[in-house]
């Protein structure tokens, strides 16, 4: 089990990377508040695993606030490009 | 037993979400990749979380689990929706390979105005109502 569960992270590590270029990369504003949107999906099955790991059953809570919090930063993200009009970045 | 169903559960929670991963890296333009994240990624979640339930089974936490699950397949489709719909109306190029885009025929870029293509001729008459800008 200890080893499954190291595998998962290692996994879920190497996905962070990956959507990290992609923020890096861009190319446009709104690429990038998808691969954010990932970041946040991704951080809530880290912090279940974690969770697993230690047996520790209240880092459910930050879960749930974390998945919160990632959408409304969608919504807003959303409504502050509309908001912009048509853009060249 | 249960260790092997809730192994099972991580890692296959853990491939859906670097599928996810490569897909945002990989794939040509917004929606695309949108669709590889939102999809991909909310499956994975759901993945562990159901493996997070087996480990603990206890109601409280199992209930929060289960609620974590429906909080994500009820706000990921809304989030991407939106994200997309603003993607679009800022002007994010679609791939070249694009064969088919149903909003362009139907949407004004200058007066942000969409048609359904529906309207009769006095539904489309833009007259002043109630609680305009004067």
């Amino acid at each position: 089990m200890d080893v499954v569960i190291k595998l998962t992270l290692a996994l879920m590590g190497l996905s962070l990377c990956l959507a990290f270029v992609r923020l890096i990369k861009g190319p446009s504003l709104p690429d990038r508040v998808v691969a954010l949107e990932l970041f946040s999906t991704l951080i809530v099955g880290i912090i279940g695993v974690i969770s697993i790991q230690t047996d520790v059953a209240s880092f459910l809570d930050v879960t749930i606030v974390m998945a919160l919090m990632a959408f409304l930063a969608a919504i807003g993200f959303a409504r502050f490009l509309e908001r912009g009009g048509p853009r060249d970045d | 037993m249960i260790e092997v169903i809730k192994g099972t559960l991580l890692l296959s929670g853990a491939v859906f979400m670097l599928l996810a991963a490569v897909g945002v890296l990989r794939l040509p333009d917004l929606l695309t990749r949108m669709h590889a994240t939102t999809k991909a990624a909310a499956l994975g979640v759901s993945l562990v979380m159901l493996a997070v339930a087996l480990h603990f089974a206890e109601v409280a936490v199992v209930a929060r689990a289960f609620g974590v699950i429906i909080f994500i397949l009820m706000t990921a489709p809304v989030a991407a929706h939106v994200i997309g719909r603003a993607g679009y109306f800022v002007g994010s190029r679609l791939w070249s390979g694009t064969v088919k885009d149903e909003l362009r025929p139907n949407y004004d870029p200058l007066t942000h105005e969409l048609k359904s293509g529906l309207e009769t001729e006095a539904n489309a008459r833009h007259l002043p109502r109630d609680g305009d800008p004067p």
